[in-house]
C-alpha cells in the first residue's frame, strides 16, 4: 500500500500529518518574530515598571480596563492625530501579558501618560461624569478607598526578573516600602501617567 | 527614528531565507500536490467510479471520484494569487516587492497628503495674529474641532470647565487672557500650587481667613474679619496681592470676583486654604505643533470675546 493510501485510511496518521502541514503556517509567520531585534529588544529609554506602576497595572487588569480600552495606536493619521505616535513592538518588551486589546469602547490609552493631570485622573476614575458629562465609563470609586496589597510585590518582581525584566536587587528589596500607605488610586494613576511615555509626545 | 532595515533586524540571515524557502516552497509544493492528484480517479464517459475500499455498515462505500473542476481551478487561482502577491508586496523578506509598499511608507504617504492639504492653511493661519483669527469663522470652526479632540476631557465640550478645571468661556483668567498668555498655557502647560495653610492657621484661623476672603467679594459669613485680614496680609498677599486681586504670573486667582475654580461654598474655600490645591495644565506644544497651538489659542481667545 502506498503512503498516500495509508494516510487516507488511518485517522491518527491523517491527524499527525495535518498538524505538520498546518504548523508550517506558524513556523513561517510566528517563529521568525522571536529572532527580530525590533520585537525582542526594548526601545531606547524603556524602563521596567516601578513597584507602584506594576501594582497599578495589575489593578488595570483586575478592573478590566482592557475590556474597553486598547493600548495599540495603529499607524493611521486618524489615530496618531488624536493619540500620538503609533505604537512600536519594542515599547511592550516588559509587558506581561500585553494589554493591546482590540475593542475600543473608550479611547486608546497607550499614550495617555502626561495627557491629563493626576487630579483629573482621580476625579475621572471616581466618577467620569464629573469631568466628562458625556462619558459612559463606569466609576471606580473603590480605588480611592482601598490601600494596595504590598505583601507579594517582591515575589511578582522576582518572577518578572526570571522572565528577563532587568530589576535590580534594590528595586525588589525596596518594592514593598514604596507601596506603604498608598491607595489603589495612587498606583493606578502612577501606571496611567507612565503609559507610552518612552516616545515623547510628538507625532 | 533611524532607517529601518528588515533584513538586518533579524538576529541571523538564516531567518529571512527560512521564510523565503518555506513560503515559496509551500506554494510550489501545493501546486505539485494538486497536479499529481489532478487525474486521480478520472473515469471516462459511462464508466463507474472505483471504490476507495472504505466501507461502513456493510454496503456504504466511498467512491474515488475526480476532483471537481471548479474546485481545482480555484486552487490553482489561489496559487497564482499567492505568487503575484509576493511579487507585488513584501512577504518574503529577501525581496521588497515591486510596488515598494510598507506599512510605515503608507502611513508617511498619508501624512504627506494631509500636510499638502492642510499644511498651507496652517502656514496661512500662522501669518495672522490671534486676534484676527478669532474673528475668522472658518478658522474658529477648525479650532473648535481641535478643541473637541484635545481639550474637552478637562474643560468640557462647551469649554465651561468644572471644579478644578477652568471655565474658558468667561473673561476671567488665572494665567492671563492675552493671546500670548493663552498660547503659553497651551504650549508649555501650567502648574498652579496653593500651599496648605491648615497647620499654620489652625481651625479658627482658617475660618477667619475664609470669612475675610469671602468679604472681598462682598459675601458675609461667620468669622473674625479683622483677624482674617491680619493673617491674609501675612500669608496670602505674596501671591494673591494686597487687594486679593491675584497674580497671573503665578496663576493665583483673583479673590474679589465671583469666579471660584473649586466652588464658591464656604466649605470649599476653607478646604482650599487648609489643604491647599494643585492644578496642572499638561504640556501640549510638542504634541500639537505650532499651527494647531496657534489655532487653538485663537479659538480659546474667541470664546472669551463672546462673554
Amino acid at each position: 500500500m502506498s503512503l498516500q493510501a495509508k494516510i487516507e485510511k488511518s485517522v491518527p496518521l491523517l491527524i499527525i500529518f495535518s498538524i505538520i502541514v498546518i504548523s508550517f503556517g506558524g513556523l513561517v509567520q510566528i517563529v521568525p518574530l522571536f529572532f527580530m531585534k525590533s520585537m525582542t529588544q526594548p526601545i531606547e529609554g524603556l524602563k521596567p515598571y516601578t513597584a507602584m506602576e506594576l501594582t497599578g497595572r495589575d489593578l488595570y487588569i483586575r478592573d478590566g480596563c482592557n475590556t474597553c480600552h486598547s493600548q495599540m495606536i495603529r499607524p493611521f493619521r486618524a489615530e496618531t492625530e488624536r493619540y500620538g505616535h503609533y505604537s512600536l513592538a519594542s515599547e511592550f518588551i516588559y509587558d506581561r501579558p500585553f494589554l493591546w486589546g482590540s475593542k475600543r469602547t473608550g479611547p486608546d490609552l497607550h499614550r495617555v501618560g502626561g495627557r491629563y493631570s493626576d487630579e483629573w485622573h482621580r476625579i475621572h476614575l471616581i466618577n467620569p461624569r464629573d469631568v466628562v458629562p458625556e462619558s459612559v465609563m463606569p466609576g471606580f470609586p473603590w480605588l480611592a478607598e482601598n490601600t494596595v496589597e504590598g505583601s507579594n510585590i517582591a515575589e511578582k518582581m522576582k518572577t518578572l526578573r526570571t522572565l528577563g525584566v532587568p530589576y535590580s536587587d534594590e528595586d525588589i528589596a525596596g518594592a514593598a516600602d514604596k507601596l506603604k500607605g498608598k491607595s489603589e488610586m495612587d498606583a493606578m494613576i502612577a501606571y496611567l501617567q507612565n503609559l507610552g511615555s518612552t516616545i515623547p509626545a510628538v507625532r | 527614528m533611524p532607517e529601518y532595515d528588515l533584513m538586518s533586524d533579524f538576529t541571523s540571515p538564516f531567518w529571512p531565507w527560512f521564510i523565503f524557502i518555506v513560503t515559496i516552497g509551500g506554494i510550489f509544493w501545493c501546486f505539485y500536490l494538486l497536479m499529481s492528484q489532478k487525474n486521480a480517479g478520472d473515469v471516462s464517459e459511462g464508466e463507474e467510479a472505483q471504490p476507495t475500499g472504505h466501507k461502513w455498515d456493510d454496503d456504504l462505500e466511498e467512491l474515488n471520484n475526480p476532483l471537481p473542476r471548479w474546485w481545482l481551478q480555484m486552487f490553482i487561482a489561489t496559487n497564482i494569487f499567492g505568487l503575484v502577491y509576493l511579487v507585488l508586496y513584501p512577504g518574503i523578506v529577501v525581496f521588497d516587492g515591486v510596488l515598494g509598499w510598507s506599512q510605515v511608507g503608507q502611513y508617511n504617504t498619508e501624512m504627506e497628503v494631509a500636510e499638502k492639504k492642510y499644511g498651507e492653511q496652517y502656514v496661512n493661519y500662522l501669518k495672522q495674529d490671534v486676534a484676527t483669527l478669532a474673528k475668522d469663522k472658518a478658522a474658529i470652526t477648525t479650532g473648535g474641532r481641535l478643541f473637541s479632540t484635545y481639550c474637552t476631557q478637562c474643560h468640557g465640550s462647551d469649554a465651561g470647565g468644572g471644579p478644578g478645571f477652568p471655565n474658558l468661556r468667561d473673561s476671567r483668567w488665572l494665567w492671563g487672557g492675552e493671546p500670548e498668555h493663552i498660547k503659553q498655557t497651551i504650549a508649555a502647560g501650567r502648574m498652579g500650587a496653593m500651599p496648605a495653610w491648615g497647620a499654620v492657621l489652625g481651625e479658627t484661623g482658617t475660618k477667619d481667613v475664609a470669612a475675610y476672603v469671602m468679604s472681598l467679594s462682598n459675601r458675609k459669613t461667620a468669622g473674625d474679619l479683622q483677624a482674617g485680614e491680619e493673617k491674609f496680609k501675612q500669608l496670602c498677599v505674596a501671591c494673591h496681592a494686597a487687594e486679593g486681586t491675584g497674580n497671573i504670573a503665578l496663576g493665583a486667582p483673583d479673590l474679589t470676583d465671583d469666579t471660584w475654580l473649586y466652588g464658591s461654598s464656604r466649605r470649599s474655600i476653607e478646604k482650599s486654604i487648609s489643604e491647599g490645591r494643585s492644578g496642572r495644565m499638561p504640556t501640549f506644544g510638542d504634541f500639537l505643533g505650532e499651527g494647531k497651538t496657534h489655532l487653538l489659542t485663537a479659538y480659546v481667545y474667541s470664546l472669551s470675546l463672546e462673554d
